[in-house]
């Protein structure tokens, strides 16, 4: 680092954005409605510095900062600092279970706070450290954290640990935004999503669209829907609504504009580059066009178990004998541009008819279009969605023929009518404690299944339960761990959960032999014993009979 | 060892007395009146006189001997004596000493005055029995001022909004630094019956504490609305809710350190109060006693007796009943 980037506190702003952005993260934390939510995300909107409401709003929606300094790093800093020995980090960071949080527990503390600067001030500063040495990194932070009360402390340590998870959706920012500043939300969603850098981009370029309305690979907002929670029939006339098989694979819309093209996942990542199976049909393509599908591994027209497509995730580069063994496949089912125009608004069946165009042009097998399940009443439908399995599918999909395509998770025009899971029954064998929410109760569970004499463990689930179960089988935790590998106890095999899940595949990963999707606590079986559990066998008969390639 | 460690409890054998014993016995020590230190069905109890009525309103009538703090009794040569440990009134230390042999038992305590439990009192020793309820550096208690400041500003704001103010908290010990903290919301205040027995075992032995009524139907609405009501367990779907209004919930306790624990801890609000010594407390009293060895009980004991042997002080660990059931 030149002395010319160097930054100190000592040349912030004489201004309090940094404390404003700590007050709204604590009173998010606390606040216990969508109303008082909304309330402080709007006063922060308009009491905040401009480049703050920029990075804020990033941070909100999922950009993510650089880790700017390791664990361990942090861990001998804070040591050094407390003058105690490393372990009894590791130990409260065990206890504690959130590592910015802990660092800010640890250091010493200081009453008062209201460390001066702007939000942006602190993320300059880091940005400038990113290079720099961990000496210079240390004696900065060091710098950052005196006068800082705990929760600033926190805070910051959230910063530059690279991780803001806050119990707010990126929805909520964006509904509060656009009241402010007289926004359509979708609009203003479709502003804020895509490739933009907080650093460089200010605040009014980005909610008016000035900034990159421009910009060519931006994606639109994923229209995502609920699972369907009344019964089928409530949803009124079946002429009224379209069926397709809903398909476990990435979901992810392909751009193409200016004959450039991008590949987005509903993640917001961009992930063009994974999937050169797409550079036979992109060229026919027709320019300015957008489209949203699921990508899908396949073989011999049938859709690979999720499993096997994520072996090509996080390959950095995609070699030829991974194509052939994991082709991969778009399955579009919606338009939302063509010839540059934004098609969203108008009607599903429009938009579909549009889409079949294109696609059947093209008439390529990498291409597909998610086709219609045709059907006359809800009986007739609810049939096909029993058999969603042996389509490799794990349910449908219901819109209405009349729907745009909104922005976000919205119901009333998609719904999810997912198969009923699998399940099957199995034996806690080993807890961990949680983190965040859950931090020191045990409460990330491994689950097994007989196999003759030996149980196997087969899956890892962590939903399901409510806070009493929870605190109930921690209990029952503390007292039967037989023996501790670090965090995780191994406890008496007593307890039987029955463990739903959506998916089955075979696994050469997994010490079961089988990959199990979504697997999750269905209920407490507290009537049924270890010698009730099912077997291994049991999961093998399950994927023979549920599989579909 | 003067003190030795049995399935009773911790035992005197030369002055046959146990204390804080979980089974029951002839002769028991009491340091407070907490349940999981003061069980039912022993013949003898042994305390210091702001526990006795604390005691007989929780156990009924028994053996009571109290006495008054560093005033000495001797049992077959061994000389007991009782010493503030500021945890909650009554509160107590006991000091053991035979032949020149010097144990202090902590029981339950916190280095901090908070004005009605006493001030900690730090006692040379050979060796020291410590708790170590929170005995892990994340715990670091603010200044009692401002987690009061804290709580009064809550209910100032929840009154401005028309929502009464309800905290969770032990009905022995948080429940009278609540009370003590809302000095001046006096003719506000409720309490859960539970507290409210106990504040008058207090009241009647000359303490001095606004009057909490138990919350009724006869208590005028716009009394009611915006109040405050403190009760050891939550009032949902209670009588009491429909008494009191809307209202927000608190907790309040040490482990609301830990922001998870905050969010499960089910209240809408949470303050980090605690009557346990924080880690700098707990060491510094240590530090304080001078003792050459140290047992660690009830908490962190692997944590803390680890920390303690690796800066020169021999500890041990000792598993013990007690820490079931408070904060």
């Amino acid at each position: 680092m030149t002395e010319k980037e160097k930054i100190s506190t000592s040349q912030f702003n004489e201004s309090n954005g940094f404390t404003l952005f700590v007050s709204l993260i604590n009173g998010l934390g606390e606040a216990n409605s969508i109303q008082e939510k909304i309330r402080l995300l709007t006063d922060y909107f308009t009491s905040a510095p401009d480049a703050d409401k920029t990075w804020t709003i990033g941070l909100f929606t999922g950009r993510k900062l650089k880790r700017m300094a390791k664990t361990s790093l942090l861990a001998a800093w804070v040591s050094e600092l407390k003058n105690f020995p490393t372990w009894l980090f590791e130990e409260s960071y065990h206890q504690v279970g959130d590592l910015a949080e802990t660092v800010a527990l640890l250091l010493p503390q200081e009453e008062y706070g209201h460390k001066k600067g702007d939000l942006a001030d602190y993320l300059r500063l880091l940005k400038a450290l990113e290079k720099a040495t961990d000496e210079e990194k240390k004696e900065s932070i060091l710098d950052c954290w005196k006068g800082m009360n705990e929760t600033e402390k926190f805070v910051f340590n959230k910063l530059i640990t690279g991780g803001f998870r806050i119990g707010v959706s990126s929805q909520l920012v964006i509904q509060s935004l656009a009241k402010l500043i007289s926004e359509e939300p979708a609009v203003l969603a479709h502003r804020l999503s895509g490739d933009w850098d907080p650093a460089e981009i200010n605040f009014d370029q980005l909610v008016k669209g000035k900034g990159n309305s421009d910009n060519l690979s931006q994606p639109y907002p994923f229209f995502l829907a609920h699972g369907l929670a009344d019964t089928i029939s409530a949803l009124g006339a079946p002429s009224d609504w379209v069926a397709e098989w809903k398909w476990d694979g990435i979901r992810g819309q392909v751009i193409k504009r200016n004959n450039e093209w991008f590949v987005w996942s509903r993640g917001e990542e961009l992930i063009t580059d994974k999937f050169p199976e797409f550079d036979d049909w992109k060229s026919q393509l027709p320019d300015g066009l957008v489209l949203d599908g699921e990508i899908l591994a396949m073989k011999d027209g049938k859709p690979l178990p999720f499993a096997i497509l994520q072996t090509r995730i996080g390959r950095i580069k995609i070699s030829q004998k991974l194509r052939t063994e994991v082709p991969v496949h778009f399955m579009a089912f919606d338009l939302l541009e063509y010839e540059g125009a934004d098609w969203r608004g108008n009607e599903l069946h429009e938009r579909r008819n549009k889409l079949k165009e294109i696609i059947s042009k093209i008439g390529h097998h990498s291409l597909l279009l998610s086709t219609d399940i045709l059907f006359s009443d809800w009986e007739e439908l609810a049939a096909h969605r029993l058999i969603s399995r042996e389509h490799g599918s794990e349910g449908l999909m219901l819109k209405r023929k009349v729907s745009a395509y909104q922005a976000g998770r919205k119901s009333g025009d998609w719904w999810k009518w997912k198969t009923d899971p699998l399940t099957i029954d199995a034996v806690l064998i080993y807890a961990q404690k949680g983190h965040g929410r859950r931090s020191n109760l045990y409460t990330d569970y491994t689950f097994a299944l007989r196999d003759g004499e030996k149980l196997v463990s087969f899956a890892k689930a962590y939903s399901g339960l409510t806070d009493k179960e929870l605190i109930a089988i921690d209990a029952f935790v503390k007292k039967n761990a037989v023996e501790k590998f670090g965090p995780v106890r191994t406890v008496k095999p007593e307890l039987v959960f029955e463990i739903a899940f959506e998916g089955i595949s075979e696994s050469k990963r997994h010490k079961s032999g089988i990959a199990v999707r979504f697997p999750r606590i269905s209920k407490w079986r507290t009537d049924k014993k270890l010698e009730d559990i099912n077997t291994l066998d049991d999961l093998k008969d399950l994927l023979r009979t549920n599989i579909h390639h | 060892m003067l003190i030795s460690f049995t399935d009773k409890g911790l035992f005197c054998e030369q002055g046959n007395f146990y204390i804080d014993p979980w089974k029951p016995v002839e002769s028991a020590v009491i340091t407070h009146a907490h349940s999981d230190h003061a069980r039912s069905g022993h013949k003898n109890y042994f305390c210091h006189h702001q526990s006795k009525s604390l005691l007989r309103s929780r156990l009924g009538e028994n053996e009571y001997q109290s006495v008054n703090w560093g005033e000495p009794v001797t049992r077959n040569g061994v000389r007991v004596s009782l010493h503030p440990a500021g945890h909650i009134i009554g509160s107590a230390q006991v000091r053991i000493e035979y032949k020149g042999e010097v144990w202090v038992i902590s029981g339950d305590y916190k280095t901090t005055n908070d004005g009605i439990s006493g001030e900690f009192e730090p006692l040379k020793c050979h060796t020291f029995i410590t708790e170590s309820t929170f005995g892990l550096p994340v715990y670091q208690w603010k200044p009692q001022e401002m987690i009061y400041n804290e709580m009064r500003d809550w209910v100032l704001r929840n009154q401005s909004q028309g929502i009464s103010s309800v905290f969770h908290a032990y009905s022995l010990g948080k429940s009278q630094r609540i009370i003590d903290a809302l000095r001046g919301f006096e003719g506000k205040i409720f309490v859960h019956g539970a507290i409210w027995q106990i504040q008058q075992a207090l009241l009647s032995d000359g303490w001095k504490f606004p009057d909490t009524p138990r919350m009724s139907a006869e208590i005028p609405s716009d009394i009611r609305k915006g109040s405050i009501f403190i009760s050891p367990a939550p009032i949902e779907q209670t009588t009491v809710a429909k008494l009191i209004g809307p209202y927000l919930s608190a907790g309040c306790s040490g482990w609301m350190q830990v922001r998870g624990n905050r969010r499960r801890g089910s209240t809408d609000k949470a303050f980090v109060l605690s009557d346990h010594a924080d880690w700098n407390g707990l060491l510094s009293a240590v530090k304080e006693t001078g003792a050459e060895k140290v047992f660690v009980t009830h908490g962190f004991q692997s944590v803390f007796s680890r920390y303690l042997n690796e800066n020169g002080i021999s500890a041990g660990e000792v598993k013990t009943h007690f820490g079931e059931e408070e904060e």
